[in-house]
């Protein structure tokens, strides 16, 4: 057969991209279930991450159902039914009291950032931080889902001493106070949208937080 | 002889005749992934997966691939198992797919794969098409691994994420070489080693 002709091509390819896509959906429907249950454990994972608490791959699941508390909140602060519009925060009770997590999520410079912030029952002090990313650049940016640049968070608070709302913030001169951690040197735009990130986040529950820090 | 040839495809991708040093190829993706030793190693083992099984299709289907669409025809085998491999890492083994995540359109597009298939599979046996895309991965792999070394011990202080470089050196004043962990430097290193394969084989040939 003519492998050059116009007819022969065409119907090669045709068969070719037909059998092509044709398994990857099927792969990809099949794997479907297994990968979306992966994503749940790992969002588990972080928000325990952000608890410092880190178990085995296996027990993450009871440890989330035992220690987790999934709650939802308006943009006045209130208290109300998990919907798609409500702000979701998580109530841990710790060994060390009961902690309240709260989603992040920003852009960082390559990709998406994430992560969750703990804070300690006065809604001020930061309990843990955990964050992760998309691609941030291997060795500087990525340099944010580190336990050496996430422990700076423990302790650090999110309002100032005049108890205005000023988020954590990173600082490229290195920490100068208690709402402030060391920035990463050579990764200016991963940490300033780390800064971002937690503040704008932070500042849509500000009502909820400082309802009930009363 | 048989066994001999055999040889040469297996051994000259990995020094005489390597991928990243002697033919210039990857090179991209060896900036990118040589900032830590576990990237590195990562990435070295999912091209040579993806380089060896792409050749092996390729060279199955060689006799029937039409020459004027050959390299779409590469291009679609390659993607192929780049997303198969990343699905079944997702569902599978999570943790890796989470390192590969930035990788796997590297892989894709990594001259490597395209050239061994051009070059290779289409004119041999996938037997010793197989064998040629494993060496090749194997060649890359070194490559990187010999750079990420050198790049994360003395960018990071670290290898596979230990910290090697004791605290007493920091307390003396020894620095982490910033410039290590930039892209310009693994360029300049896999310039070194090109340097250094080519005048140790300048050397070997003269000397026959």
């Amino acid at each position: 057969m003519d492998k050059n002709k116009n007819s022969y091509i065409f119907i090669y390819s045709v068969i070719l991209v037909v059998v092509v896509a044709g398994v990857l959906s099927l792969v990809a429907v099949l794997l479907q279930p297994k990968q979306a249950k992966n994503l749940e454990i790992e969002q588990k994972r972080n928000i325990l991450a952000a608890l410092k608490v880190t178990p085995e791959t296996k027990d993450v699941e009871d440890t989330y159902a035992k220690m987790v508390k999934e709650i939802a909140v308006d943009e006045a602060g209130n208290e109300v039914d998990a919907t798609d519009d409500a702000l979701k925060l998580y109530v841990a009770h710790t060994d060390k009291g009961i902690k309240y997590v709260f989603p992040l999520s920003g852009k960082g410079l390559w990709g998406p950032i994430w992560g969750y912030i703990s804070l300690d029952d006065d809604l001020n002090t930061v309990f843990g931080a955990y964050f992760d990313h998309k691609s941030e650049t291997s060795g500087l940016g990525a340099e944010i889902a580190t336990e050496h640049f996430q422990s700076q968070f423990s302790g650090k608070k999110i309002f100032d001493r005049s108890n205005k709302f000023v988020s954590v913030k990173t600082n490229k001169r290195g920490a100068s106070n208690d709402n402030e951690v060391n920035a990463i040197s050579g990764a200016t735009i991963t940490s300033t949208s780390v800064n971002e990130m937690i503040e704008s986040c932070l500042k849509s529950y500000l009502p909820y937080i400082e309802k009930s820090r009363k | 002889m048989q066994n001999k040839r055999k040889e040469r495809i297996f051994l000259d991708p990995i020094f005489r005749n390597n991928p990243v040093t002697v033919q210039i190829l990857g090179i991209c993706s060896a900036l990118a992934v040589t900032v830590k030793l576990q990237s590195a190693v990562v990435m070295a083992l999912s091209l040579t997966f993806v380089v060896a099984f792409s050749n092996v299709i390729v060279s199955l289907l060689r006799k029937t691939i039409p020459g004027r669409i050959r390299i779409i025809v590469q291009l679609v085998v390659v993607a192929f198992l780049v997303i198969l491999v990343d699905q079944f890492l997702k569902a599978y083994f999570f943790d890796i797919s989470k390192q590969l995540s930035v990788f796997v359109g590297l892989i894709i597009t990594n001259c490597i794969v395209m050239g061994r298939l051009e070059a290779f599979a289409m004119s041999n046996s996938p037997k010793r098409s197989l064998i040629d895309g494993f060496a090749n991965g194997l060649g890359y792999g070194f490559i990187l691994i010999v750079v990420a070394f050198f790049r994360e011990l003395l960018g990071s202080g670290t290898i596979w994420n230990y910290q090697v470089v004791p605290q007493a050196f920091y307390d003396a004043g020894y620095m982490n070489n910033g410039l290590m962990i930039m892209p310009p430097m693994a360029l300049i290193a896999v310039g070194l080693i090109v340097w250094i394969q080519r005048a140790h084989q300048q050397k070997k040939e003269e000397g026959k």
